[in-house]
């Protein structure tokens, strides 16, 4: 394990447990896929390509050292927020304007924001003292809420919400005092109430509907219900795979997209969804395990943020699927069937895995 | 570069302490990680929750998610007449469906379709009134039997009108109008007063249910066993396959009594004046013809009849909604004069060759109001026979003084007079047969004599139906068996076909006592005499030998008419007297027992008699 190679031409190593891990996901991630998809080969195989694309770039991130990441922050943070703003003005889309179209390839600059927004708050408080002062701490605040607020205009509130969460995770775990975090806390309560001006119908309406499902069973309260009925029919043991009924006959909305855990569940019962989080424990775990060893104040910062964020995914999604939480366009990380936030994903552990393979190295 | 640290000088920026921040940061990551754990354990908690302990209610309602039940309404009983003509059938038709929870503004919608189909103006609120029966995500029917036309233009137009389809069905259809009206009854919409009466499950999928008649009668046989499909459904409704199916139970065919033959010649017979006739087989009480005149068609009914429509039939003349054979209220006339001749047979009061002389008016002792014969200046000395023969009512009017009221209904009682006859059919009723005890109940008056006179001659309180008519002439002809008449032959299950059909028997309704056999004989040769005999009343109605018929006319009054006041052409048409007769034939061994009732006929033998002879001759027609 102890490797002393000087930089470039090593081959550091990528972080077994966390990799296996990760495949393991993955794997379980594809299987639900197919079953619900209805067994659509297809489905799965694109969604097979994107994850190799993404291992592909976990593979080339986790070789790049951190210090190289931490140098190309703030040009990656401004090229970031500028796509993000530009969607706002050319943005393509189904009803929101969340992709970019760049010709051959179409993407979410948002998902960008994913990662550039943690860094730069890393980037930002990794020279100064820490525990952050009241001025720092604020300054920080300014580089998450500028890219939350105009990713929550596209309107993407899920998105918002994980990009301005990997920004405060970094701010909170450089040691930001208890008051200071009770302020902020008070200050998003307080602004709350502008929040709810802000927001898009549509979003109220969930929000409504979160609280009082059963008031409009067949329109906006059927997402709820119908996940809630898959997720509760499964039982302890689960129906067994490709056996879903709530699934096969399309009770379930978006059920190969952010509802898919609500296939599992149904599928798998309470024992494969415990199974299920104690794997995303893992991961977690390893991930802020992998932080804590971290030499430097950048990659630790980041490398903590990023795998508490990835739980956040976890939290948002298993609370929105079982309706605990309202409904909010969160993806099961790595299971979810779509575009972008998977690479954004792997993209985000080759990080990871950089942080832990150079942590020898002297910068 | 642009993006150097913003670090400025050692006095500014106090130094970093790296190992203190290595350890903030652990302790940090630390509580992150049990708040991490905190939240899964959280939502563990939940999982559990809904997967566990609530498990039992989401299974139950992920399976009626996925399961639909369709009921599959049985088809309904064909109804035959005896020679095996189809009475009641069932033709194929398409009705117009909607789906309220699919149909966006409803009221819209309905209006929009009146466009293309023709909606009666009633018919938002039919449909309204039959809502509460379904379920938001059924059917309901919005307009049955559509034309050709109908569905070829609503076919066109089809993709304008999400949740509303064209459903094929079958349809009743009563093949002879109004001919049967007042027998079979008809189908009609359900409406909430008849689920009151049925086992709702059975009747999800039914549409029609018998209102009147042997469709009301025999509704359960008729109506089945509803089946039920268990069908896989995605969430659009799309059946994807048959979990279960329970097949329906059809109605039973119904074979009636009636022949169609003989009910076409007695309604041919009544021509245009209002009427009933009822035809008995007096061997085994079974109806050959139950006619009330006049009647409308039935499938106006089943297809929903028009506000206009109905309006129409309630103010025709002659009422044609009323049942006559059943409910018609009659006074029996002279028709009692030969069930009161075997009472005093009977009973021992005159004898055969016992004679009383006619002069034309009878007077009660102490009293000079007269009771007439209908001949001015009487018949002269007549015995039974005589006194059948030329209706002579000095003969009954000293008989029923002999007799007394409380025996005359006791003896009359035994040929079902004043009771329902208990024929399967609905509503019947029960006419009245007086007695003392009788009075003193409904008027709380004492008998007098002079009403035990007119009794004799079927006269003053005496009420009796054509249906009792003709079951009390059908228990004179066989000799003293009192059926409970019947218009059901036979029934047979629709899924055995080609199995024997059940025959049904007229059960029976009492076994008059008989003291003598000759008696009996005594009687129906003096009706005998009626038709055949030289001052027969009905000698005009006589058939050609070998057949001999026997009966007796009667003549209802209708108002308060004094009795010396002759009827003649000039009386108005509502005021002129029922004309009833009674008859059975062949004589002796009679196979037919008819009573017919023709409403403001004058004369029983000029009017009413010829009715029935039409009736016997069409059955000994078929029967031949």
């Amino acid at each position: 394990m102890r490797r002393l190679l000087p930089g470039w031409i090593s081959w550091p190593q990528l972080d077994v447990p966390l990799l296996l891990g990760l495949l393991a996901l993955i794997t379980v991630g594809l299987f639900v896929l197919y079953s619900a998809s209805g067994g659509n080969l297809d489905t799965v195989y694109r969604q097979a390509a994107r994850i190799a694309f993404g291992l592909l770039v976990l593979l080339l991130f986790s070789q790049v050292p951190p210090h190289v990441f931490r140098i190309w922050t703030p040009w990656l943070y401004v090229l970031a927020l500028a796509l993000v703003f530009a969607t706002w003005v050319f943005g393509t889309g189904r009803s929101t304007s969340r992709w970019l179209d760049l010709g051959l390839l179409r993407f979410q600059p948002s998902e960008l924001m994913k990662l550039a927004v943690p860094m730069m708050v890393a980037w930002y408080l990794h020279p100064r003292r820490l525990p952050p002062e009241l001025r720092a701490a604020l300054a920080a605040c300014a580089i998450l809420v500028m890219p939350a607020l105009l990713i929550a205009r596209q309107p993407d509130l899920g998105t918002a919400l994980l990009v301005a969460a990997s920004g405060l995770f970094v701010l909170f775990l450089a040691g930001l005092s208890r008051n200071l975090i009770l302020g902020l806390v008070g200050l998003a309560a307080a602004a709350a109430p502008a929040l709810w001006i802000v927001m898009h119908d549509y979003q109220r309406q969930r929000v409504l509907t979160f609280l009082d499902p059963e008031s409009d069973p067949l329109g906006s309260g059927w997402n709820i219900i119908q996940s809630k009925i898959a997720v509760g029919s499964g039982g302890l043991l689960g129906k067994g795979w490709m056996n879903g009924t709530q699934s096969r006959l399309e009770f379930i909305p978006e059920r190969h997209t952010d509802f898919i855990l609500a296939v599992f569940s149904e599928e798998f019962g309470l024992v494969g969804v415990l199974l299920l989080f104690a794997l995303y424990l893992f991961i977690v775990g390893r991930g802020l395990y992998i932080a804590s060893l971290a030499p430097g104040t950048y990659g630790r910062l980041l490398a903590g943020s990023l795998s508490l964020t990835f739980f956040v995914y976890v939290l948002v999604n298993a609370g929105m699927v079982s309706g605990l939480l309202p409904v909010v366009g969160v993806p099961l990380p790595l299971v979810s069937f779509g575009g972008t936030s998977i690479v954004t994903l792997l993209a985000g552990f080759g990080i990871l895995m950089s942080i832990h393979g150079h942590r020898y190295f002297i910068r | 570069m642009k993006f150097r640290y913003p670090v400025a000088t050692a006095a500014e920026q106090p130094l970093k302490d790296h190992l203190l921040e290595g350890r903030l940061f652990r302790t940090r990551a630390t509580v992150a990680f049990l708040l991490v754990l905190l939240a899964i354990v959280l939502l563990g908690l939940r999982y559990a929750f809904l997967q566990v302990i609530r498990y039992d209610d989401f299974a139950m309602r992920s399976t009626s998610n996925q399961v639909r039940i369709v009921p599959a309404p049985p088809n309904r009983g064909l109804i035959y007449d005896r020679r095996g003509r189809p009475v009641a059938e069932n033709r194929p038709a398409y009705r117009l469906e909607l789906v309220p929870e699919k149909v966006g503004n409803l009221r819209e919608t309905i209006e929009s379709l009146g466009h293309i189909i023709d909606l009666p103006e009633d018919a938002q609120a039919t449909f309204e009134a039959a809502r509460g029966r379904y379920r938001e995500f059924d059917s309901i029917p919005l307009k049955f039997n559509l034309s050709e036309d109908e569905v070829a233009r609503f076919a066109v137009d089809r993709h304008r009108y999400p949740g509303v389809e064209v459903v094929p069905y079958l349809s009743r259809h009563y093949r002879y109008g109004e001919l049967l009206t007042h027998v079979l009854g008809y189908v009609g919409r359900i409406d909430a007063s008849d689920l009151a009466n049925v086992d709702v499950g059975n009747y999800r999928g039914t549409t029609h249910i018998g209102k009147v008649g042997i469709e009301r009668y025999y509704e359960t046989q008729l109506h089945g066993v509803s089946g039920l499909e268990k069908l896989e459904t995605n969430v659009q409704g799309r059946t994807l396959r048959v979990l279960e199916r329970t097949a329906p139970i059809h109605g039973d065919d119904l074979i009636l009594s009636l022949d169609v033959q003989v009910q076409r010649a007695a309604w041919d017979a009544l021509g245009e004046r209002p009427g009933a006739v009822v035809a008995i087989d007096p061997t085994d009480g079974s109806v050959l013809a139950l006619v009330s005149k006049p009647a409308f068609d039935p499938n106006l009914f089943v297809r929903g009849i028009s506000e206009a429509d109905y309006r129409s039939i309630l103010a025709a003349p002659g009422r044609p909604l009323f049942n006559r054979a059943l409910l018609g209220g009659y006074e029996p006339g002279s028709t009692v004069k030969p069930f009161l001749g075997l009472a005093g047979l009977e009973l021992g009061v005159v004898g055969v060759e016992d004679r009383v002389f006619s002069n034309g008016q009878f007077f009660l002792q102490g009293s000079d109001r007269p009771f007439r014969d209908w001949k001015r200046g009487g018949h002269g000395w007549v015995n039974i026979y005589g006194a059948l023969e030329q209706s002579v009512n000095t003969y009954f009017y000293e008989l029923a003084l002999d007799l007394g009221i409380d025996r005359m209904h006791d003896y009359l009682a035994l040929f079902g007079f004043g009771q329902m006859t208990g024929l399967d059919l609905q509503g019947e009723n029960s006419g009245i047969l007086p007695s003392r005890a009788w009075k003193r109940g409904r008027y709380g008056l004492p008998w007098y004599p002079g009403e035990t006179v007119i009794a004799g001659i079927g006269q003053g309180f005496n009420v009796v139906t054509p249906v009792q008519l003709a079951n009390a002439a059908a228990t004179l002809a066989n000799g003293g068996t009192r059926f409970q008449p019947r218009l059901l032959y036979a029934s047979k299950q629709a899924a055995e076909t080609g199995t024997q059909a059940r025959k049904e028997t007229a059960p029976i309704a009492l076994r008059l006592p008989v003291q003598n056999p000759a008696n009996w004989a005594v009687i129906t040769e003096g009706m005998r005499r009626v038709v055949h005999g030289a001052q027969g009343t009905a000698r005009a109605i006589r058939p050609d030998p070998p057949l001999v018929i026997a009966g007796k006319s009667g003549t209802a009054q209708v108002v308060g008419q004094a009795e010396d006041e002759d009827m003649d052409e000039l009386t108005a048409v509502h005021l002129r007297h029922h004309a009833l007769f009674i008859a059975f034939a062949p004589y002796g061994q009679a196979s037919i027992a008819v009573a017919a009732v023709v409403e403001h006929g004058g004369g029983g033998s000029r009017e009413a008699a010829p009715v029935a002879r039409a009736v016997i001759d069409a059955w000994l027609e078929q029967s031949r």
